[in-house]
């Protein structure tokens, strides 16, 4: 009984670096090209992969992520996909979690128990939850209990002290810390405000606190990687395969933004001499 | 201790209502259920609820007879018929009990700015009213079909001072304004109230709109023993959200021998599967912020609803109500377009009273719920239906339907809101 994200964590920091941990809807632009893009996001230095189970409607993304879960949808992508998405990228790269993250109404209508065995099975490491708090996610846990999945939950600069100390306890893996207020998508600067999040949750009892939301740099990961167990990075990924052009210079593009963001993270935590 | 069903707090209607939401929007909601909670146990902020409801919207809105609409309802067997006058409340229907509500609420929370959601506009002209009365910024957040649809709301709204935004994602109709909201107001959390325009959404939320509606039945109850002497047999509303419906109904909960009929978005009928009739095509699920029936397939993706009233056409339904139908307190009946219009029309001729599409719902609910009293052989039985809203917004859609335009001539735009 142990989880494979926190062993990648733990390993990682022996090292002397945070983890890359980079998102993909499943799905887009399609399943087989979802596959395509997690394994070159691996193959360019992604230690752990996110993978989004598109949703009708996804009130914690912004634009970028809202169009490409809505092309997957559009082209039928459905939940079962998820599984397939993370057996190709375990065949692949066997070292590396994959969590996925979905919005709760599908798990809801998959059946809890059932989709955490489905997701066990296909060999995930767990799920995000990004709008299900502790104080609704019995069911889920128990669930992610007897299959020996990751339980991923958030917290926001709002959330209190006490709110902390709940959701850290509730989670296993890490606690996913939201940079600032509001949804996916880059931001130009990551709040003075996440550093004092992380540390807030690490002293509320959470092992391993990594950072998402408008991670969009190398410079932004470096930054975040010097305190943060993780670094997760999402619309910066989805845009490199968003651009108006063929497959394969899109895949590139993507292969080009995982190289700049793990040269990020190798170098976060590296004492300047 | 048994709690009485009028007074069920929130957040869970048995295994209905709760908070699915981010982590980010639970300080929020905290902040404002403790609001709601010392407001309602002040008595200045009662009175000065009181005062505007008085002598800024016209309540209380009166109880109308409606002996010959009553013909279609079973009449032959003695019923009698009363109308909730909630269309003549100034902007034309309920929605104001709440919006000035929350917006006095808002001030007091030291809020500048509220947004809402819209889906035809009902609600959204309502809290652009309150934004002006109160001297609040509003942001109203609505779906870029009905933006065109509702060329007409969008225009007053602005002249209200509001900045009404389109929403350009998803199916861009009411479900996705109220995604964007949910966005905008966790981005901007310390100068912003959400209001919400029915009683769906997380906790605080589905039990404080309740509670800004519970004057209808409260006048209605009153109204009602001061004219016939008695309780009445039996309760009728429509039911998009469940906002007007919860308004009138909680008042008579407890009483069991009060029948309590809500009527949904039937659309072009189940079997079509182009409806908004939760209780007969959904189960439950999440969206919202809250646990409910909810028409969705079967990945969960939520599925398009359809009502020729914009005011019932949203995927799910407040959790209360769908408490109140899993205990079988109250029933929840789809009626189709066809069936709503038809009413439409026999009020408007009959009483010279043109009701709100959505609000014809609940007119051919009664119709139902008559007919089917005398067949079984009741007698004189006296039923309220609450009438939401006014049809004025709906003169075009009519119009169109009936088709009592002239050749060449050209009317505004369409639709109605969530009621």
């Amino acid at each position: 009984m142990t989880s494979q994200t926190a062993a990648k964590l733990e390993r990682l920091a022996a090292e002397g670096r945070p983890a890359l941990i980079g998102y993909l809807p499943v799905g887009f632009p399609s399943v087989e090209g979802s596959i395509e893009a997690a394994k070159t996001m691996v193959d360019a230095g992604v230690d752990i992969v996110e993978l989004g189970v598109p949703y009708s409607d996804p009130v914690m993304d912004g634009p970028v992520i809202q169009r490409a879960t809505e092309v997957a949808l559009k082209g039928g992508t459905r939940v079962r996909d998820a599984f397939t998405v993370i057996e190709a990228i375990g065949a692949h790269a066997p070292q590396v979690p994959v969590l996925l993250m979905s919005y709760y109404n599908p798990v809801l209508r998959y059946g809890v128990d059932a989709f955490a065995r489905d997701l066990a099975a296909a060999g995930g490491a767990g799920l995000i939850t990004p709008d299900l708090i502790p104080d609704e996610g019995g069911p889920w846990i128990e669930a992610a209990k007897t299959h020996d999945l990751d339980r991923v939950f958030l917290v926001a600069p709002s959330s209190t002290p006490d709110r902390l100390a709940l959701t850290a306890a509730a989670a296993r893996g890490f606690v996913y810390a939201a940079s600032h207020m509001g949804v996916t998508g880059a931001r130009d600067e990551i709040d003075l405000a996440a550093r004092t999040l992380v540390d807030n949750t690490r002293a509320a009892g959470a092992d391993h606190v990594c950072l998402g939301l408008g991670i969009t740099t190398a410079d932004h990961a470096a930054a975040v990687g010097a305190y943060a167990d993780g670094v997760i990075v999402g619309s910066a990924f989805v845009n490199a395969l968003s651009v108006d052009a063929d497959w394969a210079s899109r895949l590139d593009a993507l292969q080009a933004v995982a190289g700049h963001l793990a040269d990020g993270v190798a170098r976060a935590r590296r004492k300047v001499l | 201790m048994t709690i009485p069903l009028s007074q069920q707090p929130g957040p869970y209607f048995g295994e209905f209502g709760g908070r699915w939401v981010p982590e980010a929007q639970v300080a929020a909601l905290d902040e404002l259920e403790a609001a709601y909670r010392k407001a309602i146990a002040d008595p200045s902020f009662h009175e000065e609820l009181r005062t505007l409801l008085r002598d800024y919207v016209g309540r209380p809105s009166p109880l109308t007879e409606a002996p010959k609409f009553a013909m279609a309802c079973g009449g032959e067997a003695g019923n009698r018929v009363f109308l909730k006058r909630e269309d003549l409340n100034h902007t034309g229907s309920h929605k104001i009990n709440n919006v000035l509500g929350q917006a006095l609420l808002a001030k007091r929370m030291g809020k500048t700015r509220l947004i809402a959601e819209t889906g035809a506009g009902q609600h959204g002209v309502a809290t652009a009213t309150a934004a002006a009365l109160l001297d609040l910024d509003c942001v109203i957040y609505m779906g870029e079909k009905d933006t065109q649809r509702q060329a007409l709301n969008v225009s007053r709204m602005r002249l209200l001072g509001a900045t009404v935004v389109p929403v350009t994602i998803g199916l861009r109709t009411l479900k996705d304004a109220i995604n964007e909201a949910l966005r905008e107001w966790v981005a901007e959390l310390a100068q912003t109230h959400y209001l919400i325009g029915t009683v769906t959404g997380p906790h605080p939320f589905p039990e404080m709109v309740r509670g800004f509606h519970n004057v209808i039945g409260e006048e209605a109850r009153e109204q009602i023993l001061a004219r016939t002497g008695r309780l009445p047999d039996a309760l009728v509303a429509c039911v998009g959200g469940g906002s007007n419906a919860l308004g009138l109904f909680n008042a008579f909960l407890d009483d069991e021998d009060v029948a309590i009929h809500g009527f949904e978005g039937g659309g072009h009928g189940i079997e079509s599967g182009l409806h908004s009739a939760r209780f007969s095509g959904g189960v439950p699920g999440v969206i919202h912020g809250a646990r409910s029936y909810l028409l969705q397939d079967e990945d969960g993706q939520t599925l398009p609803s359809h009502s020729i009233s914009a005011g019932l056409d949203y995927p799910s339904v407040g959790p209360e109500h769908s408490w109140l139908h899993d205990i079988g307190r109250a029933t929840y009946r789809p009626i189709t377009d066809t069936e709503a219009m038809a009413a439409f029309q026999v009020l408007s001729r009959a009483e010279g009273i043109i009701p709100a599409l959505e609000s014809s719902h609940a007119l051919a609910g009664a119709m139902k719920v008559g007919t089917e009293m005398a067949a079984a052989g009741k007698r004189d039985q006296v039923i309220i239906v609450n009438l939401s809203g006014r049809g004025d917004k709906d003169v075009a859609t009519a119009a169109k339907y009936f088709g009592l335009l002239d050749e060449g001539v050209k009317l505004g735009p369409e639709g109605g809101e969530l009621q």
